[in-house]
């Protein structure tokens, strides 16, 4: 009896650890698959085997020197709008948030509930209207429209931060105000050191969001220098794919190698984001 | 004693900012002054034109006029633009009487303090006040602009669209003007064959599209979050790192490397179903294996965030519970069923809801992978894995047909704002009946 649970428990482990190794192959493969590829000679999608039997750098460097991209440009140009929009926008998110959850006034319900409506409309329905829009600001085909556009755009994806704000006690700030502390210094002083793993959350979703984004920034970057790299990378897809596959690889490995690092090693402040989002519904 | 409240309240009322000078708040009702000033010089000659751009749409086509003996081109009313820059006029004209009101209502009050024998607080007192009392609305008017010039406004007038007859080919300005028509827009939706028939096949694939890649990446979340969760499996970290890679690499490069990946003649997928003897597979050329390959992939996307909530909650789960159902000699399988199972199921029964939704509008998975295609012939712009979303942006960017997308747009937004509400009101629910921490 004692042996059959046993052998019983040896071969559930056994088979679990069969299919976690299955899903993790495939968990990683595309990842492995689109590296090897980029270090591949020749261009073509079809390689008789998975590893390549010889490797190379050529297609990175290809990247930079043909004069018919600007990926160092565009790299740049990515680097600088992902950073502000980051800044931004967790400078927005975490202030009006931290507003809407501390203080009680009039208002608040209906600026929640607007939030909350907002949200279900498919987002690029209002495309068409800020690109009309920044035309008649004379902002179109300027970095400083996008990053106008995404910042506003985060606050209003700003309810997991109202939530994490929503389980820090309101003892703390109310010992900080009868001690004299103004609202700015409680929040500052206060608030900003408890809610380091939530700004990390945000800091993270938002930069990774305005780095990957092509469809709006398709829209309002209009000339090539101006590009970032999605766009450049949509234009790659678009008109090398099938012919130039491995530079395609090599342009799709250094866009990804950053956020995935990121996400990565930031994994812990990733998991309690979803989750307090998770909690509050 | 009432004579200073209602004096500075009537001087608000005729001019912004003379009530707060008489009130002798010289700073405040200076600058209140010089926004009026603007705001007059703004709005005298824009107001009117806005209102007209609005209802008219403008009136005047573009076209040729002889002006002696040459034709010369003379330029139209663009009723898009009219349209836009009418509704920001409007806005910033609403801003505007709400600052006005909100002038007259300081005057007063600070009327009443004089009345009272209390001096009106000097410059530097109001600064204080404001940034003390009123330090949530300080807080939330740089963001509440923006979203309501760069969400509010465009979903205001993307709803209005619905209502025109924007479209190509006929009234695309500036060339033609653009009129209200009314509900035309939606009844051609729902009755003219070619339309409506694409309408329905859509929608219908929207439908079983979101509940099958809810369904399969909740119950593949679960399943394994729960095998890593075991006991006696060791590693767990390694595991849960290494699943959670699909979730961190960018969804716009991992879905364009899929397409590479599922490419049906030269693709790696088909080249190994090749090595175990099995023919190619149309993974992205035939309609059904198209559908088949979008959920796969979706799979593969959303797996890991399943997982990672899931694995939340297990951790979550009072180990008392376990120890008191072995107590009563309860087996394995038994636990897992009475106690794992209800528990997770009952805190992510939300989250399924907002991945339902989610799923509604999950853009990049279909735009990415197979642009909504391939293509069916007796649809309107569309192909056989289109959905709603997908479909509303060929419709704008590549069909120029305004008209339709927003009416798609908003039946969206009925969708799933339905599902939402219900939603929102269950979790409250929820919450209220306390039965989880």
């Amino acid at each position: 009896m004692k042996m059959g649970r046993k052998t019983a428990n040896v071969v559930r482990l056994t088979l679990s650890y069969l299919l976690l190794i299955a899903i993790a192959i495939c968990a990683i493969y595309p990842a492995l698959w689109v590296l090897l590829s980029s270090l591949r000679p020749g261009t073509s999608l079809f390689s008789s085997s998975l590893i390549p039997e010889s490797f190379t750098l050529i297609h990175y460097k290809e990247l930079f020197t043909n004069p018919s991209f600007r990926y160092g440009a565009w790299y740049l140009n990515t680097l600088k709008i992902a950073t502000l929009t980051m800044i931004f926008s967790t400078i927005l998110v975490t202030l009006s948030m931290y507003a809407l959850s501390r203080f009680r006034f009039r208002g608040r319900k209906m600026t929640l509930t607007i939030m909350l409506v907002l949200g279900m409309f498919p987002g690029f329905m209002s495309m068409i209207a800020i690109f009309i829009f920044l035309l008649q600001l004379n902002l179109l085909d300027t970095h400083a429209a996008l990053i106008i556009v995404y910042s506003a755009g985060a606050v209003l994806g700003g309810f997991v931060v109202k939530g994490f704000y929503d389980t820090i006690p309101r003892s703390l700030d109310e010992a900080a105000r009868i001690d004299g502390a103004s609202h700015l210094q409680v929040f500052v002083k206060i608030m900003l050191p408890l809610s380091r793993p939530m700004l990390t959350y945000v800091a993270l979703t938002t930069f990774a969001g305005s780095w990957v984004d092509f469809i709006f920034a398709r829209l309002v970057l209009r000339s090539k220098d101006n590009w970032t790299l999605a766009v450049g990378m949509w234009d790659l897809v678009n008109s090398y794919q099938n012919s130039n596959f491995t530079l395609f690889a090599a342009g799709a490995v250094l866009i990804a190698i950053p956020i995935t690092l990121l996400f990565v090693f930031l994994q812990r402040f990733l998991v309690q984001g979803l989750m307090s989002g998770a909690s509050k519904g | 004693m009432k004579r200073h409240r209602s004096t500075a309240a009537i001087f608000s009322l005729l001019v912004m900012g003379l009530g707060q000078l008489y009130n002798r708040q010289f700073i405040k009702g200076l600058i209140m002054l010089a926004v009026e000033a603007a705001a007059l010089m703004y709005f005298i000659p824009n107001l009117g034109r806005a209102i007209w751009g609005i209802v008219t749409l403008g009136e005047k086509t573009q076209g040729l006029e002889k002006i002696g003996k040459i034709s010369v081109r003379v330029e139209g009313d663009h009723s898009i633009f009219l349209l836009i820059s009418g509704l920001i006029t409007l806005f910033l004209f609403i801003l505007f009487i709400i600052i006005y009101i909100m002038n007259i209502r300081d005057a007063y009050r600070n009327g009443k303090q004089r009345d009272e024998g209390v001096l009106p607080a000097s410059f530097r007192q109001t600064l204080a006040y404001v940034t003390d009392r009123n330090f949530p609305h300080l807080m939330l008017t740089l963001p509440a602009l923006g979203v309501l010039f760069l969400t509010i406004m465009p979903i205001i007038f993307m709803v209005m669209l619905a209502f025109t007859n924007y479209a190509s080919p006929d009234h695309i300005p500036p060339a033609k003007l653009v009129d209200w028509v009314g509900f035309q827009t939606f009844a051609n939706l729902l009755t003219l064959k070619t339309w409506s028939h694409t309408f329905i096949g859509v929608f219908t694939w929207t439908i079983i599209w979101a509940v099958i890649a809810t369904v399969t990446t909740y119950f593949g979340g679960l399943l394994v979050a729960l095998l890593i969760e075991q006991k006696g499996i060791r590693f767990k970290k390694l595991w849960r790192t290494l699943f959670i890679i699909p979730y961190a690499i960018p969804q716009l490069i991992s879905l364009l490397v899929m397409r590479n990946l599922f490419n049906g003649q030269f693709g790696p997928i088909n080249q190994y179903l090749g090595y175990f003897g099995m023919g190619k597979l149309p993974w992205l050329t035939d309609p059904f294996w198209a559908k088949v390959t979008v959920i796969l992939v979706n799979m593969w996307v959303g797996i890991p965030v399943s997982m990672v909530l899931i694995l939340g909650v297990l951790t979550a789960i009072p180990k008392d519970l376990y120890e008191a159902a072995d107590v009563d000699g309860a087996t394995g399988i038994q636990k897992f069923r009475i106690i794992t199972i209800p528990f997770v199921l009952f805190s992510t029964a939300p989250i399924l809801i907002t991945q339902f939704a989610g799923n509604i509008n999950n853009f990049n998975v279909i735009f990415l992978l197979t642009n909504g295609d391939p293509v069916k012939g007796d649809y309107q712009f569309a192909g056989s894995t289109d959905l709603l979303v997908t479909w509303l942006y060929k419709l704008t960017l590549n069909n120029s047909q305004f008209n339709m997308a927003s009416a798609i747009g908003i039946i969206i937004f009925i969708i799933v704002a339905t599902f939402s509400i219900y939603n929102y009101r269950r979790t409250r629910s929820f919450k209220e009946e306390d039965m989880i921490q």
